[in-house]
């Protein structure tokens, strides 16, 4: 379903990903783990454009996109690529205009031209799904971190997108909200959808994911099943890494 | 007393009259303003350096002389070269020309100042960049816009006044006609204050209104 090829990334001179080569098959839920600056979230944002790559080849489904062509010259193609890629940011990123309906509609009308009604349909769905379909006509600014994350997932799963990639989804979450987005992105991997978790909830990393890479310094250090890599990593940062971590309370 | 009272019922229809070319120029000038200001923002933010450099350089000749000079260039100064307008068009004109140099300013902080995950989140669901800038920058930017423009408009009502200077017929050229008849200097330019006074007040009420509508989604804390 994903296929990078030798992607770099680097900015002003400093290289932040360094020819990384990543396979996801169709259904398989991949987690991301990593030290902050491991490039992680870099690669995650490359894989829409959100970030402009410096070099390598980004495929998706029957998507093709070459990096090094940048912005420009493949305008049509990056949108047609983010349309069949759900991005779930760190902040949510809701349209405060709108209210949570709105925000999951949007997308579909707007970029999909649905008409409202099949649009609305699917969003009530949705927000259903995410257990929020009493706040249909909530602005965000009336609901709560973990009530925004849920609509921006509702909003990300109304494109009908192949992909969905989470970029530290709860990191901006107090603790008592991390919860509740976590049951709601396990239930998405239950269903054997195609999804990239960068994250640094180890538990979820090892509960929810069918593999487990572990990156430093723009580079793929060490990757395996999740008992694999957290249980017996064979690479000495990994250990340090998830040393760390330990040390912190953190525990994986 | 009695004088003046009744000279200013007499003067009332007059000054009524120009006061609905006040609001004309008025509403006129702010709305072909608007655009022209926010497509000067926009230019601002292009890539394409011409456009850039003569967005830029268009808002620094506008802030940078006398409105009342503007007018006279356009009403005075374009027969010249063969473009030979009447008042209220060339008020217009010179109006919007001028309420577009400083809205430009309004608009390009507005739209710096929407937060950039904004745009992220637009561009990640696969909006154009034309999308993205009408169906999420500009509702943000605009409710940050609004008071920063309801400061302009308020400004321009007053503004309208140097029309009078090219012949349009407005409120405070009605005083000027009046008082050269009259000779009642005092009272017919009090009564324009006060006229103008009512007008400002009235569109700062709407402005309010307006503002706080479009922001009916921000948390009331």
């Amino acid at each position: 379903m994903i296929d990078v090829q030798s992607l770099t990334k680097h900015f002003g001179g400093t290289p932040i990903l360094q020819g990384l080569d990543l396979a996801v098959a169709k259904g398989e839920v991949l987690a991301i783990i990593g030290p902050s600056g491991s490039g992680k979230t870099t690669l995650l944002r490359c894989l829409n454009f959100l970030e402009i790559p410096t070099s390598g080849r980004i495929k998706v489904g029957a998507i093709e996109v070459d990096g090094a062509l940048g912005l420009q010259h493949q305008k049509a193609q990056i949108r047609n690529l983010r349309q069949h890629v759900g991005f779930v940011f760190q902040n949510f990123n809701l349209f405060p205009h709108r209210t949570a309906l709105g925000n999951v509609i949007e997308g579909p009308i707007i970029v999909k031209k649905e008409s409202r009604d099949v649009a609305v349909a699917r969003g009530r769905e949705l927000l259903a799904k995410v257990g929020l379909a009493n706040k249909a006509d909530v602005y965000p600014s009336r609901l709560s971190g973990g009530q925004q994350q849920r609509v921006a997932i509702a909003r990300a799963l109304a494109m009908q997108p192949d992909v969905l990639l989470f970029d530290e989804p709860t990191s901006a979450l107090d603790p008592e909200l991390v919860g509740e987005v976590l049951v709601t992105i396990r239930a998405l991997a239950d269903e054997h959808r195609t999804m990239i978790v960068v994250t640094h909830e180890m538990s979820f990393a090892r509960h929810a994911a069918d593999r487990v890479i572990f990156m430093e310094a723009g580079a793929i250090i060490e990757q395996g099943t999740a008992t694999e890599v957290f249980d017996n990593p064979r690479e000495e940062r990994t250990q340090r890494f998830l040393r760390k971590l330990r040390d912190r309370g953190g525990a994986a | 007393m009695n004088n003046s009272i009744d000279l200013l019922i007499q003067s009332l229809p007059f000054l009524l009259k120009g006061a609905a070319y006040t609001v004309e120029l008025a509403v006129g000038g702010m709305l072909f303003g608007l655009i022209l200001g926010f497509i000067l923002a926009l230019m601002r933010r292009s890539s394409v350096s011409l456009l850039k450099g003569g967005a830029r350089f268009y808002v620094s000749f506008i802030r940078g002389t006398p409105l009342l000079v503007q007018l006279f260039v356009i009403y005075y100064g374009f027969p010249q070269f063969g473009l030979r307008l009447d008042p209220i068009p060339s008020a217009l004109i010179g109006l919007s020309l001028n309420v577009g140099g400083y809205t430009a300013e309004i608009w390009r902080a507005a739209i710096a100042s929407v937060d950039r995950g904004q745009i992220e989140a637009a561009e990640s669901l696969g909006m154009t960049p034309f999308q993205t800038m009408m169906r999420t920058v500009l509702p943000q930017a605009t409710r940050l816009a609004l008071p920063p423009l309801g400061n302009t408009f308020i400004s321009l009502v007053k503004d309208t006044a140097l029309a009078a200077t090219i012949q349009v017929p407005e409120l405070f050229r009605q005083a000027q006609l009046i008082t050269a008849r009259t000779y009642q200097v005092f009272t017919m330019y009090l009564a324009a204050a006060a006229l103008y006074w009512v007008l400002s007040g009235v569109l700062g009420w709407l402005q309010l209104r307006l503002e706080a509508r479009v922001s009916l989604h921000v948390q009331e804390t």
